[in-house]
């Protein structure tokens, strides 16, 4: 089996889990309690908090535990929304956004607020000086993923510090969910990032928890209401056991994480050489600075994405389709559209996304089967010749 | 970066002499050699004058903050051991200097030569390596008067010993050539300040903590703890005393009238740290005490409690401010900690209207109600002694086992 779609999620590490059920086990109390037992969770908990933050660069009362990528984007772009109402009403993203970004910028702009979608180039990063021409007095937020989740384009989220140290007061969340630990942090976390969010199960911990970073002083209306945890940010009982799995898997994440981005890099990089020498293969993830070592988004001129994904599921690899494809509306937006890549072409292309566990040995085998494939459909759909 | 070979340490108060100056010494050796135990490779030479700590390649920042919080070190300066050339001298007073100039910065050399020997005499040294540097730091100014930089050489029989800078220790005396006493803990501002205090004059203390479970929580009991590890910088390791003290709160509370509650605790304290200090060996009690901060430390009612004994009981911030005893919390880095807010024994059973101005005759008679024996004895038998090293911590510890999980 080859597993090439940890964009999508990773498989759990078994140490990780072992924290995760020795801690669901033995250290169950609430860390709210007033006793030991209560007292020992805390103090976990805390030390969790710790442990990210020194990792992350930040402080430990910036970081914020919520249920995932999902929750920490609605809650950076709603919490902003709410919270700076009085100031402006004017929220910009850009058209390459996650779902839950994009759908949160949607139902903001139903309830009333302005909303700006930057275009993007060919190579699916915004342009500063669309953002330029956007910010007004009005504008609260702007909300730009450091890596995209389809092609792996790394946005200029430097460009946008520089411009934005100019508006001390809009927020600048960046969804970072793709790009920890693919040694690119230093390009998709600049000081001027006030909000970001991660996921934990991008990284071989559990499901369902995840991170969302807060610089110290910024406001944020909270969604969800009660009992105060998290600083009043995030109620609900903490979830320990997953949140210190996730503590120790960000610590494996960034061991080595120069060594592994670089092994990432070398798989795709074969990959790419391999899929350049093919007629009728359409490549939007070139090796290049401004791309993550561990997306690879192609099409196969004439073959739809979840044919493709279906035929190499057939053989043991696991890939999948970019949004263009799974979409069943046609208003729904997919970075390849936004990047003005047609959308015949666009609904062809599938996500092979890499990890430190995956091997060059795997790259290997991927491309004698995917050559299989390919000379399959070529010969339907007469490829070779053009 | 500059790497220094030694340190030299100037001792505080000079002003002893003979078999005190030799404790003195000796003592200071020992408190510095325990600081620094955990590099072997540091040599200590105590000498009647000074004293000399060869690093051996241990790192000199690290060793520096150590040596920082060491009472009886007036001032020391980090020293590179030179070849006896010219050559050499230039070549490390250039890098010293480099080390630490700044723009605008202006410089004295100060030569002694204790190899009079030496083929150059101080003024030609004075005047050589002046000028080397001189050439070699573009914009640098001599100052003889007021130098903000000062370039000691001395030139000895064995090498020269070349030093940049003269910092300045903790002053004060070395803990423990005062004696020994009970410092009486609270957990608030105060009391840490006041061991700080004590410590700098030299004294051992040990701390004596009241606690009251299940009035005081553990955590205000981890929390004098770990204040007392802060303090433990300045000492070495420190014995920590903890006393209950529910029980005789409680008979208080329940038989002896309100406006006397807090007078008639704080003489059961009193009396229990004189008898923990008679039992340890010590000669003085230290308390937190600032006349007229609270109802307790009115005069009046210093009068009333101190009544209990006749052992000095000194109160090194009795005529502080608030203000000032904060600013030196804050230096200490004892106020953080101190401003946590668990409910310590002295509050839990506070009336709501405490005399200020208690009568001693009347808390003599009050007292008298209660098996003042019987007390004392059951409190000195649930006494529990920790020693603690420096920051130590008590109240954000997750078990190590724990944190291995992550």
């Amino acid at each position: 089996m080859i597993y090439f779609d940890n964009s999508a999620t990773t498989r759990i590490d078994k140490t990780v889990l072992a924290t995760y059920d020795k801690v669901a086990l033995d250290i169950w109390g609430n860390p709210s309690s007033l006793h030991q037992m209560g007292n020992r969770a805390h103090q976990l908990l805390e030390a969790s908090r710790k442990q990210i933050a020194d990792l992350l660069g930040v402080k430990a009362h910036e970081i914020f535990f919520t249920s995932g990528g999902t929750e920490s984007n609605n809650t950076a772009i709603k919490g902003t929304a709410i919270a700076k109402r009085e100031f402006g009403k004017h929220i910009i993203t850009s058209s390459v956004e996650h779902a839950s970004v994009a759908n949160a910028f949607t139902s903001l702009e139903k309830l009333g607020y302005r909303v700006t979608c930057l275009p993007v180039d060919k190579n699916g990063r915004v342009n500063i000086a669309d953002l330029r021409n956007a910010l007004d007095s009005d504008t609260t937020l702007v909300s730009v993923m450091g890596v995209n989740n389809e092609v792996g384009a790394i946005q200029p989220i430097d460009e946008i510090s520089d411009l934005l140290e100019n508006y001390p007061n809009i927020h600048f969340h960046v969804d970072n969910v793709q790009a920890l630990g693919k040694d690119i942090w230093q390009k998709v976390f600049t000081p001027r990032v006030d909000l970001l969010s991660l996921s934990a199960h991008k990284f071989h911990a559990p499901r369902g928890i995840g991170v969302l970073y807060k610089k110290e002083g910024k406001m944020l209306e909270p969604l969800h209401h009660g009992g105060g945890q998290e600083k009043g940010l995030r109620s609900g009982t903490e979830n320990l056991p997953a949140i210190a799995a996730m503590a120790k898997a960000i610590r494996l994440l960034l061991t080595d994480e120069t060594e592994k981005a670089s092994h990432e890099a070398a798989i795709k990089a074969k990959i790419v050489s391999y899929l350049e020498s093919k007629p009728g293969i359409d490549i939007f993830s070139p090796i290049s600075e401004d791309f993550a070592p561990h997306i690879l988004c192609f099409a196969l001129e004439g073959i739809r994405g979840e044919t493709l994904v279906h035929t190499l599921e057939s053989r043991d690899i696991f890939t999948s389709t970019t949004s263009a494809c799974a979409s069943k509306t046609a208003d729904e937006a997919s970075t390849l559209v936004s990047m003005k890549v047609p959308d015949k072409i666009a609904t062809s292309a599938i996500r092979l996304s890499f990890d430190e566990t995956n091997t060059l040995e795997e790259a290997d085998k991927f491309i004698a089967e995917f050559d299989q494939i390919y000379q399959h459909f070529a010969q339907i759909n007469h490829l070779e010749g053009k | 970066m500059v790497k220094y070979t030694e340190i030299m340490i100037r001792y505080g108060e000079l002003s002893t002499k003979g078999k005190n100056r030799k404790d003195f010494i000796a003592k200071l050796a020992s408190n510095v050699n325990r600081v620094l135990s955990d590099f072997p490779m540091v040599e200590i030479h105590p000498k009647h004058d000074r004293m000399h700590i060869v690093l051996n390649d241990a790192p000199f920042e690290e060793i520096n903050n150590r040596l920082k919080k060491v009472f009886g070190i007036q001032t020391y300066s980090p020293v590179i051991k030179t070849e006896k050339t010219l050559e050499a001298i230039e070549k490390t007073s250039l890098e010293l200097m480099e080390a630490i100039y700044q723009t605008g910065m202006t410089f004295k050399v100060n030569t002694k030569r204790a190899d009079h020997k030496f083929e150059y005499d101080t003024n030609q040294l004075n005047s050589m390596v002046g000028d080397h540097i001189f050439d070699h730091i573009p914009d640098i100014k001599a100052e003889m008067k007021h130098p903000d930089l000062v370039l000691r050489i001395e030139v000895r029989q064995d090498a020269v010993y070349i030093s940049n800078q003269l910092l300045h220790g903790a002053g004060g005396m070395p803990v423990g050539t005062a004696g020994k006493a009970v410092m009486m803990l609270s957990g608030g501002i105060d009391s840490p300040v006041a061991s700080y205090l004590a410590l700098k004059r030299g004294v051992e203390i040990e701390m004596v903590h009241f606690f009251s479970p299940p009035y005081t929580t553990e955590k205000a009991l981890a929390k004098a703890k770990e204040l007392t590890g802060i303090l433990a910088n300045y000492a070495g390791k420190i014995n920590f005393i903890a006393v209950p003290f529910a029980e005789i709160q409680e008979t208080i509370k329940e038989k002896l009238p309100e406006g006397y509650l807090m007078t008639v605790q704080r003489r059961f304290m009193l009396r229990l740290a004189d008898i923990i200090r008679k039992k340890r060996g010590g000669l003085a009690i230290f308390n937190g005490e600032s006349v007229g901060q609270v109802a307790s430390q009115t005069l009046e009612s210093m009068t009333a409690i101190n009544d209990v004994t006749t052992t000095p009981v000194l109160r090194p911030v009795v005529t502080m401010d608030k203000t000032e005893i904060i600013a030196l919390a804050e230096k200490i880095g004892t106020f953080d900690l101190s401003i946590e807010p668990f409910e310590d024994c002295c509050t839990i059973f506070a009336p709501p209207r405490p005399k200020t101005k208690p009568k001693l005759d009347k808390a003599r008679e009050y007292e008298a109600r209660l098996d003042v024996e019987g007390l004392i004895e059951r409190a000195l038998a649930g006494i529990q002694i920790t020693q603690i090293r420096a920051n130590q911590k008590f109240l954000d510890v997750s078990s190590s086992e724990d944190t291995d999980l992550l």
